[in-house]
């Protein structure tokens, strides 16, 4: 380990705060679901991937990061900026005019750690597959991460690379879901039911693991064991049990707060449960 | 120049939400379907009321048009709500094959359209939806000025029979239209008689064309301000009669200039009526994120943007 646990747990508690402040900031945006993954981005970034922060489009012989729910781009850019890619001080540009933080993950300003546009969903698995194709001719025996959203997998892309995945045994490729079983119109339940998401992905003929995505310890261990399971000609599904909105008492568990930004008496409430660890930008 | 006032401010995606449900009151066959997106627009009036003749189809954009032309085979009218580049650009071949070409009566609605949609940024800004739905052969694209003018055209489209691409917005603006108007589907609407110069505007441009007029006329100029609401069908007549008489052209809108209103605007004069035309419209570029009003600063789209396009082509008029 790189990290303690413990210190992994202060760093996601100072992104949580980010992640609230950057919402109000410009009162937009995603906190619910940015709030339930700062533990697998504290994780994946600060403890499981291989990169570099100086970062490169190409990443020969890194591990290579992709979000398709791009609308949670509060949580990496608060990761990317703690972890190193650029200064913490630009998270008070997010969604603002001119800004390298767009509302959705860009590659057009050139933000460092974004490798491709997402924001439209449904789209990002297909890509980490392209990545990983590549990397395999290239002979780079590296990782390819995604992180896709639970709702998100109702987009019919996502079956079609599901199927392509193990076929063409596409088996250096964690992905993970955001199972918090929310999304806009309300729970995925009662929008349009996933029912039973690992059998359905197993049957696409993927390795299936379920960690729980707001336990630092569970998650690590969960990466960590994803990465024993590649090579062996299955992609790997991490269904990840996330509550959106973790860490904000108020916010937790609903969809409410799926994309609302706090007014200023709620962020601080919500600061008050989130110690400043590393220092607010 | 005529004296528009307004009272309120109101979103265009309201005013989608009221005629929808104005229309499902009127016929039972108005069905609507929504990907996820039921609040942004504005389709809980229609769904308390008619909630069997709703469908959440889940975050399935192409699966929802499907279902949309599927239904119009049982004689259903289905309005299908999302964003407008989930609308169009995400969905374009299924709207080509089993709606345009296949001829059905789907009334495809598009919120969120254009820059001003604010801080979500260019992912979810198309500027291009325009093109791509007057491309395909026999789709109605209508593009309404205000909340008044956008529920008429919604209830007006309930009433038509084949494809319709309804575009509308997220940003309240003023509300200056007869909140009784009839809308008629490709008829120009003359928002003020001018002799110097006619601008043609369309959507949230509209009344920025009614800003520009009046400072035009304190610099002495006397502009004729048309709404091509319908982008297509055109109104032909309403253009070429108004530019015979001004001999200049400004044309307005929240889109590419490649693709958009002012291209077809001036195919047609280029084989009518050939006349100096300027653009005030995107320029080949996507959006970025920012407050509604900072984009449509940047990206040349304000009513000074207008007056000074006007300045412009009333210099190379012959
Ligand atoms: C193609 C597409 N359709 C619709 C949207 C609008 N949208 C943004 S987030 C979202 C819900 C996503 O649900 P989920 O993946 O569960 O994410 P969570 O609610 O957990 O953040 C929708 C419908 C979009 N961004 N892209």
């Amino acid at each position: 380990m790189k990290h303690t646990i413990k210190e992994l747990e202060d760093i996601a508690s100072q992104i949580r705060r980010d992640i609230v402040r950057m919402v109000h900031g410009c009162q937009s945006g995603h906190p619910g679901a940015s709030l339930g993954c700062a533990d697998f981005f504290t994780a994946l970034y600060f403890e499981v991937l291989n990169h570099k922060t100086d970062f490169t489009m190409e990443g020969a012989g890194e591990d290579l990061f992709f979000l398709s729910n791009g609308h949670i781009s509060p949580v990496w850019y608060s990761t990317l900026a703690h972890a190193g890619y650029f200064d913490k001080s630009e998270l008070a540009t997010f969604r603002k005019l001119d800004s390298r933080l767009q509302g959705h993950p860009t590659t057009h300003e050139h933000l460092p750690g974004i490798r491709i546009a997402s924001g439209s969903l449904g789209q990002g698995l297909s890509v980490a597959i392209g990545a990983a194709l590549a990397k395999k001719l290239n002979g780079d025996k590296s990782y390819i991460f995604a992180l896709l959203g639970d709702g998100e997998l109702q987009e019919g892309q996502n079956w079609e690379a599901a199927m392509f995945a193990p076929f063409n045994k596409v088996d250096h490729l964690i992905a993970s879901v955001d199972y918090n079983g929310q999304q806009i119109d309300g729970p995925t339940s009662k929008v349009l039911a996933l029912d039973d998401l690992q059998a359905k992905f197993e049957a696409f003929g993927w390795h299936v693991i379920n960690t729980d995505g707001n336990d630092m310890q569970a998650i690590v261990e969960g990466l960590h064991y994803a990465k024993t399971l590649t090579g062996k000609g299955k992609p790997i599904l991490n269904l990840m049990s996330t509550q959106m909105g973790a860490g904000v008492d108020y916010m937790t568990g609903s969809h409410k707060w799926h994309g609302t930004a706090p007014n200023d008496e709620q962020l601080a409430a919500a600061l008050a449960q989130l110690p400043e660890t590393l220092g607010d930008y | 120049m005529k004296k528009y006032t307004y009272t309120e401010k109101k979103d265009t995606r309201s005013g989608f939400g009221a005629g929808l449900h104005e229309a499902g009151k009127k016929n039972e066959n108005v069905v609507a379907l929504c990907a996820d997106l039921v609040g942004s627009l504005k389709m809980d009036a229609f769904i308390k009321d008619f909630p069997e003749r709703f469908t959440q189809v889940g975050i399935a954009e192409a699966n929802m048009i499907g279902i949309a032309a599927g239904m119009t085979i049982g004689g259903k009218i289905p309005f299908t709500g999302t964003f407008a580049n989930f609308s169009t650009g995400r969905v374009y071949d299924q709207i080509r094959q089993s709606v345009a070409y296949s001829n059905k009566n789907v009334k495809i609605c598009a919120s969120h359209a254009g820059l001003t949609l604010g801080e979500d940024g260019a992912t979810h800004q198309i500027l291009e939806d325009i093109g791509l739905m007057k491309m395909l052969p026999g789709m109605v694209v209508i593009n309404p000025c205000d909340y008044n003018q956008t529920k008429a055209a919604t209830m007006a489209i309930a009433e038509y029979e084949g494809p319709v691409y309804l575009r509308f917005g997220r940003p309240v603006i003023p509300v200056f239209t007869d909140p009784d108007q009839k809308f008629e589907i490709g008829k120009a609407w003359m928002v003020n008689e001018g002799t110097d110069v006619t601008i043609i505007a369309t959507g949230h441009m509209v009344w920025k064309a009614i800003e520009a007029g009046e400072k035009l006329a304190e610099l002495g100029i006397d502009a004729e301000i048309i709404n091509i609401h319908t982008i297509k069908p055109l109104d032909d007549e309403a253009i070429l009669t108004s530019v015979k008489k001004t001999g200049c052209v400004v044309t307005c809108e929240e889109h590419n200039k490649f693709g958009g209103l002012g291209e077809s605007v001036a195919r047609l004069l280029t084989t009518e009526l050939p006349t100096p035309q300027e653009f005030v419209a995107t320029n080949d570029t996507f959006g970025e994120s920012g407050t509604p009003d900072q984009l449509m600063s940047k990206y040349g789209l304000d009513a000074v943007n207008i007056v000074e396009a006007v300045q412009k082509v009333i210099g190379r008029k012959k």
